[in-house]
């Protein structure tokens, strides 16, 4: 494998902490991706299962929508449809866009894709509990000293040094 | 001034925005690697530690930064999104997700970025997120008595810890710098090499970025905590110069009838407030001296402010944060409305006749003030003062 080029980690650190900065002072609240996909998976049952959507416990407490609005009016989904293109065309001018499955030397294929919808669903569920992922919960939670955010944090990174022994055979 | 949204920019403008920051956002993450799933749990390996790095950085520049801002005014942190804190959800949330990073690579965030660049390990995961907040949704019955428990509040951590949002600043900013540092030593070892510094730009820009940082930290004090903390310092209070109106002064002005000329603010609580107020008097908080902008009430031009409650020093407490906060025209009571309630309602025509005129005028006015003004009460209807909408954000995840 090639040696990648990577922008300095401070550099990027900090010009992160710029942009959340900037993103509290515009719209009063950070960054988050999570958040987006609840939106899109409350609008799939929406537009699925309309009536399971007007019935079931979660769907009625958290569609805060005036009626006829989409849930997917919001600004974290806008904000991860940048994310998608902002990170393609940083990949495009690093030369970096292509199709492959990146997984750990030992790992076969099939223990990745497994492990990879694993975490994923692992993340949606955990992200709800904690009421936001790394970007919302744990770093905006960071910048703004939230109690909450900070616990999450410790848990999330905490959590995964405690398992990552466990499931060493996936990367190293 | 700020949060910009929702009152100088519209939602709808800040959707186009909320676009704008994600393409930079998803820059950022894939210039600096997060679109790898081996260099994100590299970290929790020993072999590569980006995601320390990149995260502890953004973090301290951003809780810096926003003291910044609000120091300067140009924020109002009581108007941004504070995460609530739901202690066992937050807890185990975070468990489940860090289970899910040595599982699946990725975070939602870094995903994204992966799977931007053709990563199909990303777009399986993405699949996965989709499908867990399902599970959840779908699930909500069961999961909702944890997912409600251990409720705080928005708390951040100077409000429940002995700390300032400065010394917190401060601390978290150290100890980004010792966790680099200790990372840095840790590579070199690994490398077999002895270097404890190397003098290049980088390491040199490192340092003084963390040093930059520190001292903004202590620097950039919070307006707000500033104020409330003088207040509750005592010697400072007793010190403070404050105009003070006598009680048979405020007893005039209540006859006079001069309510384009004097009011009263009354600081007690709402029940104490309801069963008796002073004629053209209004019922506060300290939140409202503190709302966006300065409250309208205090700033009338001409109008003389008379601070009440109970005892005299928690009405210089509140005179103090309304002279910091730029309110002209402030006048406390003297003795408080303990006082006014003795001396003027509860007035008692001695035994002993008067034996000075003096004497004899305070006697006849304040026997004439108990009767009129004792009616006034009775007939006023005491108003509340309007508690501006909370506007804190909502949202986030």
């Amino acid at each position: 494998m090639r040696e990648e080029r990577y922008m300095n980690p401070y550099l990027a650190g900090l010009l992160l902490g710029l942009l959340l900065v900037g993103t509290f002072f515009v719209t009063g609240r950070g960054l988050g991706a999570s958040g987006a996909f609840k939106r899109v998976v409350i609008a799939t049952v929406e537009t699925i299962a309309p009536t399971h959507a007007s019935q079931a416990k979660f769907y009625q407490e958290y569609s805060t929508q005036p009626p006829g609005s989409s849930p997917l009016k919001d600004f974290l989904v806008f904000e991860v449809v940048g994310v998608l293109i902002g990170a393609f065309a940083s990949g495009l001018y690093a030369g970096r866009v292509s199709w492959r499955l990146e997984k750990g030397m030992n790992a076969t294929v099939r223990a990745r894709i497994i492990g990879a919808f694993v975490g994923g669903v692992l993340w949606g569920i955990g992200s709800q509990f904690a009421r936001g992922c790394t970007s919302g919960a744990a770093l905006s939670g960071l910048a703004v000293m939230s109690i909450g955010g900070i616990l999450t944090m410790l848990c999330i990174f905490g959590g995964a040094y405690g398992f990552a022994y466990f499931f060493r055979k996936l990367w190293i | 001034m700020g949060p910009l949204v929702p009152d100088i920019i519209s939602e709808n403008m800040s959707h186009i925005l909320g676009f704008l920051i994600g393409l930079a956002f998803g820059a950022i993450l894939e210039q600096a690697g997060f679109s790898s799933s081996r260099k994100l749990v590299g970290l929790f390996y020993g072999y590569d530690f980006t995601v320390l790095r990149v995260f502890f950085t953004a973090g301290v520049v951003a809780m810096v930064g926003i003291l910044g801002l609000s120091h300067f005014g140009l924020l109002d942190l009581t108007e941004i999104y504070v995460n609530p804190t739901y202690l066992w959800s937050a807890i185990v949330g975070g468990l489940v997700m860090g289970l899910g990073f040595v599982i699946g690579g990725f975070c939602p965030g870094t995903s994204v970025s992966a799977a931007a660049i053709g990563k199909i390990d990303a777009w399986i995961f993405l699949g996965g997120i989709f499908i867990g907040v399902l599970v959840f949704t779908e699930g909500y019955p069961v999961f909702e008595e944890l997912y409600k428990a251990g409720y705080m509040g928005n708390i951040r951590v100077p409000d429940r810890f002995e700390i300032s949002a400065n010394g917190f600043a401060f601390i978290t900013v150290i100890a980004a710098f010792f966790a680099f540092y200790a990372v840095y030593l840790f590579e070199q070892r690994k490398k077999k090499a002895i270097t404890f510094f190397e003098p290049n730009v980088r390491s040199v820009a490192v340092g003084a970025l963390a040093a930059l940082l520190a001292i903004g930290a202590l620097l950039f004090t919070d307006r707000r905590e500033r104020i409330l903390r003088l207040a509750q310092s005592n010697e400072f209070v007793a010190s403070y110069p404050v105009d003070v109106m006598e009680i048979d002064e405020a007893a005039f002005w209540i006859m006079e009838k001069a309510h384009d000329k004097v009011q009263f603010i009354d600081f007690r609580n709402k029940e104490e407030f309801s069963k008796m107020a002073l004629p053209n008097s209004f019922n506060f908080t300290v939140e409202n001296l503190f709302e966006k902008g300065g409250n309208p009430r205090l700033k009338l031009k001409g109008m003389k402010s008379v601070f009440v409650a109970d005892d005299e020093f928690t009405e210089r407490q509140m005179a103090v944060i309304a002279k910091e906060l730029g309110y002209k025209r402030i006048h406390i009571l003297r003795g408080g409305l303990d006082a006014f309630r003795r001396e003027i309602l509860g007035f008692v025509t001695p035994i002993e006749p008067p034996k000075t005129l003096a004497e004899e005028w305070l006697v006849r006015f304040r026997s004439n003030a108990r009767t009129e003004i004792e009616e006034l009460i009775k007939h006023n209807k005491p108003k509340k003062e309007p508690q501006q909408r909370e506007k804190r954000k909502l949202g986030g995840c």
